[in-house]
């Protein structure tokens, strides 16, 4: 499958120097064109600010201080989104890459119709386009994702909140961005809202044909809807395969710790595990594999080498990558 | 990295992998950062300024090297080694003149901030937490003084008593001058105390003072200092403007009664700058110090302000590039891997790791 975004090796840190937190240190992922890259991993694991990091919205003090991000548009050659100049940087955002963020209920604002808020974003990036098909834009997507197009005039504060996060896929989607990053943006719904919108969501994106970076630590949403699964622990990525690998057979620990920490709908009965412990401080990561000393099978290597991330010796190990000592790896990844 | 001594893996017992997040794991305490506030620029530059002016304010009348009333032969005379910033048309000092009116000055500054501050902090909060009856009553009582004209009340004021001395001054200006201040602090409060944090203060039962002294005034630094720094720069003015306009002339010397001689005298048609020069600038650097120290402040207390004290950072091609919100800094753009997180071969010797082990839940 065709690239469309291609991280290598991003470090992104807050503050400067020796009082630097590593908070993504080295993370190596591909986004591949129309497809649904999940992101998951406990609170604190840096999958927020990877998103951030490559999107460059981190506020001080966070600084990348290594990496590239390889942006391959539909026509044209690909560049690196971190060398863009300010004002390239501004009129790639949203056009190529939109993002919808955590709690993105709230991120309406509150004293502007809804129409107003969906038109700024073809103000801001296509002023020559005309009043009226600004607002026939408007009100297309707003059928698109689902919410009557005479709910235009409606102020935020008049929708529900199952109708703002689709007001807000709307608003990313409005520019017809080649990848999409969502943060979390289910967390404040029900089950039953987040299940219809992420349903919409796949739709959407079979007819248009973005690709997703989906950021939750809800894994179990992820399984069910993601194409591949990426595992950060500690500011790493740990492990990354198809959805249904890691469900099936997840290679590492702490992602197996994840997966035994929600019930199976089907099958047999089985306690529920969890990963004892809590996650590192980013200010003090422990020496070797960072997930070391809660990992139930650590042996002799762990405290003190990282592991790389790379292929498995596995049967299925072309599609898939770990970085975990029990599997040494011959090909790492980036 | 920093260096972290690796625990043994016999510490990481399964089971009690879970308790294992070992001590030896925890790096030394970062040093704490003390004196954070005297990071910033601003901050040092403002406090330097204030600091001279109190000092001149402390023993400004001991070490003037003239009587600054005391009249001599040299009038009129332009800057020199006997007199730094020279003479008036009476052969008086204007050095010991600036010097012996800084005290006047910053104590009637000082003193008006403080009674309008506390004042205001207490109207303030009080009207913007409990609300009701009492809001209503304290709101137009703060909007009565909104309407008070300070100048003209204290040229009234000072015309009836004949001796105003600074003190009367600056519980005048204090007085009358609060209530601005209680208006923003009473808007302020009004919004925070609806805020989560508060609601689970009171939840938690917490009484009502503690409330407000550990849950809302923190939240309110920012706002309570800009407007003690507002307060003292409008009293400084005040002061200046009374004795400008010749009302408190035998209240002792001030910068304002330089102002006042020098405008009387005809200063600016005698070419005679040194006379009103000082005095201006003195008001303005102490405008100035307070400003920055304001501005110190605003970023202290919202950490989203502040820049860690350093905005421009070198990069790994040489650059420079400034933090900045919306644009994070790139400071090497290279795709190999860091140095921090070099991954090391295996191959050092011990056990050789297990190449697949089946999952066993």
């Amino acid at each position: 499958m065709e690239p469309v975004l291609e991280i290598r090796n991003l470090n992104v840190d807050y503050g400067l120097g020796d009082r630097a937190v590593h908070a993504v240190r080295d993370v190596n992922l591909t986004l591949h064109r129309g497809e649904v890259l999940g992101l998951a991993g406990e609170s604190g694991s840096g999958k927020s600010t990877l998103a951030y990091g490559l999107t460059r919205l981190l506020a001080p003090p966070g600084v990348i201080s290594g990496g590239e991000v390889i942006y391959h548009p539909e026509q044209g050659d690909p560049y690196d989104v971190l060398g863009l100049s300010d004002n390239a940087l501004r009129a790639f955002r949203w056009a190529e890459t939109a993002i919808v963020f955590q709690g993105a209920m709230n991120s309406l604002n509150p004293v502007h119709k809804i129409s107003t808020q969906l038109t700024d974003v073809l103000k801001a990036h296509d002023p020559k386009m005309s009043d009226h098909s600004r607002k026939a834009r408007a009100r297309e997507m707003l059928k698109l994702v689902g919410i009557s197009p005479d709910r235009m005039d409606a102020y935020p504060h008049q929708l529900s909140g199952g109708m703002r996060q689709r007001v807000m896929i709307g608003m990313a989607l409005i520019l017809q961005p080649q990848v999409v990053i969502m943060d979390e943006p289910t967390t404040a719904l029900d089950v039953v809202m987040q299940r219809q919108i992420l349903g919409q969501l796949i739709e959407l994106r079979e007819r248009l044909g973005f690709s997703v970076v989906f950021i939750t630590h809800d894994l179990s949403l992820l399984v069910e809807f993601s194409n591949r699964i990426a595992i950060m622990y500690g500011g790493r990525i740990v492990e990354e395969a198809p959805a249904a690998t890691i469900y099936r057979d997840a290679l590492h620990p702490y992602s197996r710790g994840l997966l035994s920490s929600f019930p199976a709908l089907r099958g047999a009965r089985r306690e529920l595990t969890g990963i004892p412990g809590s996650p590192p401080d980013l200010a003090g990561m422990p020496s070797g594999c960072s997930f070391h000393p809660r990992c139930p099978k650590a042996f002799e290597p762990c405290p003190t080498h990282i592991p790389v991330l790379g292929r498995p010796g596995t049967p299925d190990g072309a599609a898939r990558s770990v970085a975990c000592w029990l599997h040494p790896t011959e090909q790492p990844v980036g | 990295m920093t260096t972290i001594p690796t625990s043994s893996t016999a510490q990481v017992i399964p089971g009690q992998g879970a308790m294992a997040q070992p001590e030896s794991a925890k790096p030394a305490k970062a040093k704490r950062r003390r004196f954070l506030f005297l990071r910033n620029a601003k901050a040092v530059i403002g406090l330097v300024i204030l600091g001279l002016y109190v000092l001149f304010a402390i023993i400004g009348p001991w070490v003037t090297p003239y009587d600054p009333d005391a009249r001599s032969n040299d009038l009129i005379q332009a800057p020199s080694a006997d007199h730094w910033f020279g003479t008036t048309h009476l052969g008086q000092d204007v050095f010991s003149q600036v010097l012996d009116g800084t005290r006047s000055v910053v104590f009637v500054g000082f003193l008006a901030g403080t009674i309008a501050t506390v004042l205001s902090v207490i109207i303030g909060i009080t009207a913007g937490y409990l609300g009701g009856r009492t809001d209503d009553t304290l709101s137009a009582l703060s909007n009565v003084f909104l309407v008070i004209p300070a100048i003209p009340l204290m040229i009234i004021i000072t015309s009836i008593l004949e001796n105003a001395s600074n003190l009367l001054i600056a519980l005048v200006i204090g007085l009358t001058s609060w209530s601005w201040n209680a208006r923003v602090l009473r808007a302020q409060t009004l919004s925070l105390r609806r805020r989560d944090y508060i609601e689970a203060s009171r939840a938690t039962g917490e009484k009502t003072w503690r409330i407000v002294g550990f849950e809302l005034l923190p939240n309110l630094t920012a706002v309570i200092a800009s407007g003690f720094i507002g307060t003292v720069i409008f009293a400084v003015l005040s002061l200046i403007t009374l004795a400008f306009i010749g009302i408190v002339s035998n209240a002792g010397w001030n910068w304002g009664t330089i102002l006042f001689w020098a405008q009387g005298q005809q200063a600016l048609a005698q070419g005679a700058w040194w006379w009103f020069v000082p005095a201006g600038l003195a008001i303005a650097f102490l405008g100035t110090a307070l400003s920055l120290i304001n501005f110190a402040i605003d970023e202290f207390v919202s950490p989203r302000l502040r820049s860690m004290g350093k905005t421009k950072l070198k990069t790994a091609s040489g650059g420079t590039v400034r933090m900045r919100i919306g644009f994070t800094p790139v400071l090497d753009n290279s795709a190999a891997p860091h140095t921090h997180a070099k991954p090391i071969p295996i191959n050092t010797g011990g056990a050789t790791p297990v190449i697949r082990e089946t999952a066993g839940s």
